[in-house]
């Protein structure tokens, strides 16, 4: 069993574990971060930007070359150019021996169409059917965003002298992998190769393996996956949450007393505790609104938006602030929405029990019909103008603040010191996002909620479900960069120890197969005569025609005919599997009464030697081991049954 | 060997109370608890005293519902509140959202109408569900150690499962209601190759092939616009949920198309609600509602109004959907009286009709109907049925059983002359036993189960690599498997006889037999051990011999050793091998000596 890395990025995970001669792509994630060496892309162009200085490299060949194709904000270098992506390197396994995908949830599977469609890979995926609609939108949104606001020339010149720039861009990973986002023809193509499954759906790959999908807490129809050979198990951990919000909580019986755990993903802000944090997003909110000033809130289209939208709703009813309007804008935000209100059965049994009156199960159905929450596909839409006024609470992506509405909402507010900005995905740092937008006026909230696991609910999960050897990313086995002296933020030592997953590597690992399922036929099995040697155990022979269709075993009657080129029916002898040890004075008892009288018996260290001279026939008997020398092949026949009939037989 | 047992306790060759006891693998299980609508005696509930006297809890393993309709799980809160019953209870998420609300119209229908007594209460119906748990579509369902269930879709109404019920190495699929072609709000039920036991499916349009959809469906509109040019007032009695929301989709597009102005009511008090359950079980729905469900929601109905008591009376055209389907009470029951005695006007029933009720009285053609309180209405309207009811025909039932592959049939919720007729025609097609137990009547199905066996992966990569010598499996070679099967603790293992002896912790014996062979090999001697590689190879492949580095022929256990030297040209060697290679070696040497003279 072997595990390959494709990724760098724990919470984007891209694996493939290779097990029973089967290749399983273990989520597709596509990290995102490299957009931040970006400069934004404005919907209608910005004066700011278009009028940062050009960067200047002490070398004035590097300066040529370069021509403008990076510009500096607060020294900070940035990339003039069409952005670009690192999606999962192939390059240490060959994507077209891939057999299935898993996906674990939304967050996970934004590679997806660099995988299905630009590799040659022939596979089926796996995915739930609101992680499929959800992950759509995401990839939807993401693609609109970056088509809106095209650049034509790409920015590649950096790269050649990227080792005299200056950090952070001196440190971008591979950039010469990267790639422009893939088109909408290429989404489509992709998802149409999703297979929808259910929770605790069985579903078998290749014949040889069988994975099961169960409920993982982090989103609607987010999961982990359980890989069962029949023999040993495997369960791999994606996103998970154990919080109480909208989802179906977490399935943790299922993941027990797995031969190997694999966990990836879990929180990117271990210091922040998420219930805290969505308590100071409400304060810092609300703050920012009775202070007359408008909040700024860059998101996802779907996920923890709508415990957002929950909590802050609550909030400001609670404060009296109820009339303030909250905008929502995505190219995806109606469907977002819709899709809200009809995923009943992934939702918490609380969620749940409100579809069965039937009313919508999310707050924000309610908020849109007595319009207290707008939402538009754009900033342009027909009747946000009317519907605009201040202040309020405005939620847009993206939330690396490089493309969508969001760049034109900080350009538009940056310079107030009334408005504020509030930070909540945890996907980017928020500092590296804000960099081009310097210097900023207006208030900068940092409350990021990630309600993934934390350290200290992983290492609790772990002695729970006592797996038999745990995998994680390297990274988690060393307290995180941000805080290096938390020596709490880390995989706790275990025994086995736990094995590190690195970047863009080969791991081998310890887990062997010793046994296989094969289903006996009807007709074999009531031929079957077994010895009992005690209660509850007994044994026999077996003899039967193996069919191996589809990985799959069965063990039928062998016809006599069937016995092939080595065997003649009549010289056939079923096997038979003596045990203990030949008692001589009933041998030669035995050897007489087939008329072999001349028997002599000679003793010897280890046991008696039985000498049959007219037949140059020597039988030696040493405890647990026969040795018959005889060259007349009917005497040697009839020596061979008169030798199993002195011991007992299965 | 052992049977499974199946026993209907209402629709053996019957429709009308779906209650089937199945009993298999010493776990008993209820398939649906229906209650039959055309009685109002005890007849009503199926006879739970064939399973217990009493308390049903220690008889019952779980009970499966397979979709809302009253004769599928009517009877459920008399079972488990005034029979008792306090197992699990399993229904899809739709089935227990608006099962509750079917239970508790016809409750009312029976307690505040007919003035029924001994009937469950809303506190019964609520508790009831209570230990309802629901499952979604193909979840692996663990009812205990032993029993999995798993739900496949089955159209037939929103939410309508079948189900796959396994006790260890046998298995039953339980169809319910079902439907083969996708309609105007539904998909078509759809189950994978599970080969199960049996397959109990419902039978309710055994003999029909009904004609094609669009046929109906143009025949039933041009019969409602027909009626509301001349004037008339259109009846069409349905169930609150299913068949109406089809119905309403239908005259909704319709009515736009051709820009009519006749009024439709749909007359339910529950009409938004009901609709709302289907918005939010949109996913529930065919694939072409659930993908346009953004822009527009087909349960948002432009020309169809909530009916008000009062338009009974209005004079005029208009279209009526009431409840319930059957005419046996309620609204629908009200406007039929007023109604009926306008030839102008008409009735359509879209679904079947149990027998004993006023809708099935009319089907039948009566012109004079007397209702409960003896009232007698005379029936001038004219009368249409249309098939609206979605159920699987039978070219339906028989793809199904392509579907899934069943070894047996089963066969109830139908009438018992058109089961023989599809009996026939099955056990004719497929060659497969085919059974319809009456009401009460038990059929005990043999079966034949495949037993499961843990083999040791080095037993089976041995069989493995001999497969691998020749490529292909090929099917005239077989390939030969043996070892010793222990059974410890009723878990089944085969294994290499050697570690079978360490299991059972016995001694083994090893019996090794050494012969002499002579045969004419002129030639050096390592020539003539090559000529014997050479013969043994060129006879079967799956067993290459190999030479070890002392010039001995070795072959599983098997050992040829050169006795001789180069001028002999009769030469001896020395064959050796252990007793469970004794076809291998006989082998051998037969052929040998076949070759070599
Ligand atoms: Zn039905």
């Amino acid at each position: 069993m072997k595990i390959y890395s494709l990724g760098a990025n724990p919470n984007k995970p891209c694996n493939i574990l290779n097990f029973k001669g089967v290749s399983l792509m273990l989520d597709c994630g596509l990290d995102i971060n490299s957009a931040l060496h970006f400069l934004p892309l404005p919907l209608v162009a910005s004066k700011r930007l278009s009028n940062l200085p050009n960067w200047i490299p002490k070398d004035a060949q590097d300066a040529a070359l370069l021509d403008g194709e990076l510009k500096e904000c607060e020294n900070r270098v940035l990339v003039d150019g069409p952005i670009e992506i690192l999606p999962p390197q192939s390059d240490i396994f060959d994507i077209c021996d891939v057999d299935t995908i898993l996906l674990s949830n939304h967050a996970c599977m934004l590679a997806l169409p660099f995988i299905t469609e630009e590799t040659g890979f022939k596979g089926r995926v796996y995915a739930t059917e609101p992680t499929l609609q959800i992950g759509r939108l995401y990839m939807e949104e993401l693609v609109n965003y970056l088509e809106r606001t095209p650049k034509s020339q790409r920015a590649n010149r950096w790269k050649q002298v990227i080792q005299s720039l200056p950090p952070p861009l001196s440190g971008a990973l591979r950039p010469n992998d990267w790639k422009k986002v893939y088109s909408t023809k290429a989404i489509n193509a992709a998802l149409a190769k999703v297979r929808m499954v259910g929770f605790n759906e069985k579903i078998d790959i290749c014949g040889a393996l069988t994975v099961m999908a169960v409920s993982s807490g982090y989103s609607l129809g987010s999961c982990n996956w359980i890989i069962h050979s029949g023999y040993e198990k495997i369960a791999y951990v994606s996103a998970s949450s154990t919080l109480t919000t909208h989802p179906r909580p977490m399935d943790q019986v299922a993941l027990r007393n797995a031969d190997l755990l694999i966990l990836t993903a879990l929180t990117q802000t271990p210091v922040a505790n998420p219930d805290s944090m969505l308590g100071e997003f409400c304060m810092a909110v609300a703050s920012t609104l009775r202070s007359g000033g408008s909040c700024l809130v860059p998101c996802h289209p779907s996920g923890l938006l709508y415990d957002l939208f929950e909590c802050l709703s609550v909030h400001l009813d609670n404060i009296g602030l109820s009339q303030i309007p909250l905008f929502f804008f995505s190219p995806v935000a109606e469907t977002s929405l819709a899709y809200s209100n009809i995923f009943a059965e992934w939702l918490s049994s609380g969620k749940q029990s409100k579809v069965y009156l039937p009313e919508e199960p999310f707050p924000h159905a309610h908020l849109i019909k007595n319009g207290r929450l707008k939402h538009f596909p754009s900033l342009h839409a027909e009747g946000f103008t009317n519907e605009y006024r201040q202040p309020c609470v405005v939620f847009c992506g993206h939330p690396s603040l490089r493309f969508g509405n969001v760049v034109h909402f900080i350009e538009l507010w940056g310079n107030h010191s009334n408005h504020s900005i509030v930070f909540v995905e945890p996907d980017f740092p928020y500092l590296e996002a804000l960099a081009p937008y310097q210097p900023l006026t207006m208030k900068i909230v940092h409350c990021p909620i990630d309600t993934s696991l934390s350290f200290t609910q992983a290492n609790k999960l772990i002695r729970d479900l006592k797996p038999g050897n745990l995998l994680v990313p390297d990274v988690y086995l060393h307290p995180p960069v941000s805080a290096p002296l938390r020596s709490d933020l880390v995989i706790q030592e275990l025994d086995p120890p736990a094995l590190g997953m690195k970047s863009y590597q080969v791991l081998q690992l310890p887990i062997k197969r010793k046994q296989e399922k094969v289903h006996l036929d009807p007709a074999l099995a009531s031929r079957l005569e077994p010895i009992q040697f005690k209660t509850g155990l007994s044994a026999s022979t077996l003899t039967g025609k193996l069919d191996a269709r589809d990985n799959k075993f069965t063990l039928k009657v062998l016809n006599e005919e069937e016995g092939g080129t080595l065997y003649s029916a009549a010289e056939r002898m079923l096997p038979r599997h003596p045990w203990g040890s030949v008692d001589t004075t009933q041998l030669l008892h035995l050897l007489s009464q087939h008329g072999l009288l001349d028997a002599r018996v000679e003793d010897t260290p280890r046991g008696v030697v039985i000498h049959l001279p007219r037949e140059d026939t020597v039988i030696q008997l040493e405890g647990s081991n026969t040795h018959v020398y005889c060259h007349d092949e009917a005497l040697r026949r009839t020596l061979r049954d008169i030798l199993l009939q002195c011991l007992p037989c299965l | 060997m052992t049977d499974i047992k199946v026993t209907p306790l209402g629709a053996g060759q019957d429709v009308g109370r779906s209650c089937i006891l199945l009993q298999m693998g010493g776990k008993n299980i209820m398939l649906d608890c229906g209650m039959h609508m055309g009685y109002n005696d005890e007849r009503r509930f199926p006879d739970f005293s064939y399973i217990a006297d009493g308390n049903l809890t220690e008889s019952l393993d779980c009970v499966i519902i397979s979709h809302f309709h009253l004769d599928h799980c009517g009877a459920l809160p008399f079972m488990t509140e005034m029979v008792g019953y306090s197992g699990p209870i399993y229904m899809t998420h739709p089935t227990k959202a608006i099962a509750p609300i079917l239970l508790e119209d016809m409750r009312k229908v029976a307690v505040e109408r007919k003035g029924e007594t001994n009937f469950f209460t809303s506190a019964h119906i609520k508790d009831c569900m209570k230990k309802v748990i629901a499952v979604t579509l193909h979840q692996t369902v663990q009812v205990d150690s032993e029993i999995e269930i798993k739900a496949y879709y089955a159209g037939h109404v929103l939410g309508a499962a079948m189900f796959h019920v396994k006790v260890g190495n046998q298995s039953v699929v339980y169809t319910g209601d079902y439907n083969m072609t996708p309609d105007r709000h539904l998909g078509a039920a759809w189950i994978d190759k599970c080969r199960p036991n049996i397959l109990i499916s419902e039978s309710t349009y055994a003999t029909t092939i009904r004609d094609s959809k669009r046929c109906r469906e143009r025949d039933f509109l041009k019969k409602v616009h027909d009626c509301v040019d001349r004037g008339g007032k259109v009846l069409i009695p349905v169930f609150a949920l299913g068949r109406a929301q089809e119905l309403c989709i239908l005259l909704e597009t319709y009515w736009d198309r051709m820009n009519l102005k006749a009024p439709i009511y749909f007359a339910v008090g529950l009409t938004e609600k009901a609709n709302n359950y289907y918005k939010m079980f949109i996913t529930w729905t065919n694939q072409k509602i659930r993908k346009t469900f953004v822009q527009r929601n087909m349960f948002d109905f432009k020309h169809i109004r909530p009916f008000d008591k009062s338009y009974a009376d209005t004079p005029g055209p208009m279209v009526v959907f009431a409840t319930p389907g059957m005419l046996h009470a309620g609204l629908s029951l009200q406007l039929f009286k007023k109604w009926a005695p306008n030839e102008n006007n008409m009735l359509i029933m879209p679904g079947y009709c149990v027998s004993g009720t006023v809708g099935a009285k009319v089907l039948s053609g009566a012109k004079k109907v007397e209702t409960e309180n003896r009232q007698v209405i005379e029936v001038k309207m004219s009368v249409q049925y249309m098939s609206f009811s979605a159920h699987a025909d039978a070219k339906g039932i028989m793809q199904l059983i392509q579907y899934c592959e069943p070894q047996n049939v089963l066969l109830v919720h139908g009438e018992g002359v058109k089961m023989e007729f599809l009996k026939q025609k099955i056990q004719q097609e497929y060659g497969i036993d085919c059974y319809m137990p009456a009401n009460g009547e038990s059929a005990y199905i043999p079966c034949k189960p495949v037993v499961p066996v843990d083999v040791s992966l080095s037993l089976l990569k041995k069989e493995m690599a001999l497969y691998d010598t020749v490529g292909a499996p090929d099917p005239k070679r077989p390939c030969r498997m043996h070892g010793v099967l222990v059974m410890k603790d009723n878990v089944l293992r085969l294994m290499e006889p050697e570690k079978a002896f360490g299991e059972l912790g016995l001694n083994r014996h090893a019996i090794r037999f050494t012969s002499c062979l002579q045969l004419r090999l002129p030639g050096s001697a390592s020539r003539a051990m090559d000529q014997i590689q050479l013969i043994l190879n060129s006879q079967n492949t799956n067993y290459p011999v190999k030479p070890s580095e002392e010039g001995v022929l070795n072959l599983e256990s098997v050992s040829i050793k050169m006795e001789s030297t180069d001028k002999e040209d009769r030469k001896s060697m020395m064959i050796s091998w252990a007793l469970q290679d004794e076809d291998l070696a006989t082998w051998i040497m037969s052929s040998l000596r076949q070759v070599i003279v």
